[in-house]
């Protein structure tokens, strides 16, 4: 199944919209607890992060019975250095989003910790992309 | 704890989701920076925070929070009490400092994460 959002840049507002519609899809999809967790908080911080550096962007979610995949397109600065942004407590974030309660740089590894496979690529002053894979139904019982 | 009783313990006013109010909490987090509560993994947990706009509410619906603390007189907006309804979150104002707060629900056996 395949579902698409979009993404306005600079709106904390209606930031956390379209994770809390994938949330809800999962939910009805009877997807385990635990992995609708880590999904949710993976693709909040990733569309948090769209929301805060880029113009707009969108969402593609691929869900299947065992694997879900994210892809989030943004148009936007870019990021210069993955390395370096990857690397917690880098941030680049405005004071804005900071007053939001985002900005600390924890972001990305915190979306990698909660993914199988992250994938990021970008381009200055075109945009990123982020892809988060999610196999379903391997965590540990007593996780 | 239900979190009915954690507000009537902090003489607190629960300002939504009181069908939630019977749901058990067994864990305390305070922070005002939304980043740090996204990576927390523990279940059962009653949020403290200074930080009221709607990206706590998002916050806890993503991290499965059942219930908010607002300290220092922070207010909920009508915006943030319909994004918890939407949730079933429990939305909590209390007047007075987060150390207080957390200082009350320790007395009451609400646990720290770590």
């Amino acid at each position: 199944m395949l579902f698409d959002f979009e993404i306005q840049g600079g709106d904390f507002a209606t930031a956390g919209n379209a994770s809390s519609q994938i949330k809800k899809i999962l939910k009805q999809l009877n997807v385990d607890h635990r992995d609708i967790k880590r999904i949710v908080v993976a693709l909040y911080e990733a569309e948090v992060n769209v929301v805060a550096h880029a113009f707009g962007g969108k969402i593609s979610a691929e869900i299947n019975t065992t694997e879900v995949r994210i892809r989030l397109v943004d148009e936007g600065p870019g990021i210069p250095d993955i390395e370096l942004a990857m690397q917690q407590g880098y941030s680049t974030a405005s004071p804005e989003v900071r007053e939001m309660g985002f900005g600390a740089g924890m972001g990305l590894p915190n979306m990698k910790k909660n993914t199988d496979e992250m994938h990021i690529t970008s381009v200055v002053d075109e945009g990123t992309t982020v892809e988060l894979i999610f196999f379903l139904n391997q965590t540990p019982p007593n996780h | 704890m239900k979190i009915s009783e954690i507000a009537s313990h902090l003489g607190a006013v629960v300002v939504c989701g009181r069908d939630n109010a019977d749901r058990d909490v067994e864990f305390g987090f305070a922070s005002d920076l939304m980043s740090d509560v996204l990576t927390l993994e523990t279940d059962n947990l009653v949020l403290l925070t200074g930080l009221a706009n709607n990206q706590a509410v998002r916050t806890a619906e993503m991290s499965d929070i059942p219930c908010i603390i607002f300290v220092r007189n922070k207010k909920v907006t009508q915006e943030m009490i319909e994004l918890a309804t939407e949730s079933n979150i429990t939305l909590i104002e209390y007047p007075f400092s987060m150390f207080k707060a957390v200082v009350q629900l320790s007395k009451a056996g609400i646990k720290p994460v770590f």
